[in-house]
């Protein structure tokens, strides 16, 4: 699924990487746990948060990961995008509770890593 | 080639900084990325485990064609059963560990799964050693 469909979809803000928004991620998984994050094989995963640190991008950094999408309108920091954007990713936000979010992106089709 | 950083404890800031510099390391002298990817993502699990749990430590790093060899070690409380600390939801984390999305028991067992071999031997009151081997070929 295209990373603009979702947007659309969820009514997101790009917070950065709005130059990659036509790229696609197939799957999605969604957690506040950064080790069970760490312990995926597919690629071309969204990771769907709650958790707003550091170490969110850190972790996407480690396992491949280029698009993240921040529920609840959670506070990024300007640490957190710079390192995003030094590892080329994309960051969203959107206003969703993480319950809805999840439905909303199964709805539309995005795939679950398992 | 041979790398190495100082970590320190506590500061989840700095957490995964050694990681993210030994894997441009490996990006640039073309190392397989799934190779890549199961090397950080257990480096990284070891990082965080000398924030989180110990006092500070240090990560060296030796690279040849046929290996990578990566120790971390650190100054801290030790782990005095280490078949325990192995295993799937064993944590003694703090709930600061916790709000950074770590301290389910989860780490160690999956720095088992990406490393080709895992060698962890800690002193209590002393501090720990743990070695990540993985073969190039
Ligand atoms: N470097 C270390 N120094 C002291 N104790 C450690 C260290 N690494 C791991 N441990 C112990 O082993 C447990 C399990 O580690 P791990 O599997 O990484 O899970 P977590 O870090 O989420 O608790 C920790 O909670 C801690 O008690
Ligand atoms: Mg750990």
């Amino acid at each position: 699924m295209e990373i603009r469909k979702i947007v659309e979809l969820l009514d997101a803000e790009i917070v950065c990487g709005a130059d990659k928004i036509d790229e696609a991620v197939k799957y999605g998984f969604a957690s506040d746990l950064m080790s069970d994050v760490l312990t995926l094989d597919s690629e071309g995963i969204m990771l769907v948060t709650g958790l707003t640190n550091l170490q969110t991008i850190r972790t996407a950094e480690m396992a491949d990961i280029t698009c993240i999408m921040f529920v609840r309108n959670k506070e990024i920091t300007d640490e957190m995008k710079a390192l995003a954007e030094e590892n080329g990713m994309v960051l969203l936000e959107c206003k969703y509770s993480m319950y809805k979010t999840v439905g909303m992106l199964h709805v539309a089709g995005l795939d679950p890593v398992y | 080639m041979e790398l190495k950083y100082e970590v320190s404890g506590g500061d989840f800031t700095k957490a995964g900084y050694a990681s993210s510099a030994v894997k441009k390391v490996l990006k640039k002298l073309s190392v397989d990325p799934k190779i890549i990817k199961r090397i950080v993502v257990a480096l990284y699990e070891g990082e965080v485990n000398v924030v989180a749990h110990a006092y500070k430590g240090t990560i060296s790093v030796d690279i040849s064609p046929e290996r990578i060899f990566i120790r971390i070690e650190d100054e801290g409380p030790g782990i005095p059963d280490i078949d325990l600390a192995m295993t799937v939801g064993y944590s003694t984390a703090s709930p600061a560990v916790r709000e950074m999305g770590f301290g389910a028991g989860m780490g160690l067992p999956n720095m088992k799964k990406n490393a080709d071999e895992l060698n962890v031997s800690s002193k209590v009151g002393q501090g720990t050693t743990v070695e990540l081997i993985t073969n190039l070929n």
